[in-house]
């Protein structure tokens, strides 16, 4: 119990300076929203080598603290409903056990984005930001890769570090 | 990775790359050039493609004037007989609904068929 505490602490200050660290990188393409999702990777170990229910509370937690310190009350509605989406798809696809976790985070940073854009949507009352949307699956699905191939590594490494303790 | 896995990155890849070319050629049809459209008492007047440089003097119906001009792609009122002025201090519009405005003569300047405005976002 006191290790997955210990653990739980750990990944979540990392998804929170990986947050910061994603917040200080202007990926300025003309289109909001894209971006590398570094801290989808720490969530992604999290439900790979601990669970879905720490995984939902590591996103959350992490998302609460983004948002207070350097985030704003819109980019904390935005990232919840893009954050929560994205835990549900990916919670739902590696239980199906039809994808590795590449594919689940694939799957996590499109409906990421798709969340965030129907959050878009509903504050600025335009419809046309959908034309965003074919590009945020493009950047969400290359992300998703990239992340999706660190994660794997990681959470072999880290099951064998928590197994031989 | 699985088998399952490359599929999916494929799908998803053709399907967005399909609907970025789809909204893209969309999009190029759809946008005429520019208009700067002029109404006086809410009804349109005139309109006048912001590609084309010139001054135009619009009479209002009470006697007044103002004279819009169109320069580098964007339309400015520069001169108007109403006291407050405010619509000659506007800044100029180019994209699409932004519009000059003087009340006092009743007259709307409206972009249409422009650009999109900017659209601001940030997410964290």
């Amino acid at each position: 119990m006191a290790k997955k505490a210990a653990y739980m602490g750990m990944l979540t200050a990392l998804a929170f300076v990986f947050s910061y660290i994603e917040s200080l990188i202007p990926i300025s393409i003309g289109i909001p929203g894209v971006k590398l999702g570094l801290a989808n990777l720490v969530v992604i170990v999290a439900l790979y080598t601990i669970g879905a229910k720490e995984a939902f509370t590591l996103s959350a937690i992490r998302i609460f603290l983004a948002g207070f310190t350097f985030g704003s009350p819109a980019s904390m509605a935005y990232s919840l409903a893009g954050g929560m989406l994205s835990l549900l798809v990916m919670v739902s696809m590696k239980k199906s056990k039809l994808f590795s976790a590449t594919g689940v985070s694939v799957l996590g940073g499109v409906s990421h984005n798709i969340g965030q854009i129907l959050i878009a949507m509903l504050v600025v009352e335009n419809a046309k930001l959908l034309y965003y949307l074919p590009a945020l699956i493009l950047s969400g699905t290359i992300a998703g890769i990239a992340v999706g191939i660190l994660a794997s590594i990681l959470t072999k490494r880290l099951e064998n570090l928590i197994s031989s303790q | 990775m699985k088998k399952n896995d490359i599929i999916l990155i494929g799908v998803l890849l053709t399907v967005a790359l399909a609907a970025v070319a789809g909204i893209s050629l969309y999009l190029s049809r759809s946008t005429k050039q520019p208009e700067a459209v002029v109404y006086l008492d809410g009804e349109e007047q005139s309109r006048y493609p912001l590609g084309q440089e010139q001054a135009i003097q619009i009479s209002a119906g009470n006697g007044g004037y103002n004279i819009l001009e169109i320069k580098d792609g964007k339309a400015d009122i520069t001169e108007a007989s109403c006291p407050d002025k405010i619509c000659v201090n506007q800044r100029p519009a180019e994209h699409q609904g932004e519009s000059l405005v003087c009340l006092p003569n009743k007259v709307v300047v409206e972009i249409e068929n422009g650009g999109e405005s900017e659209v601001d976002g940030s997410t964290n």
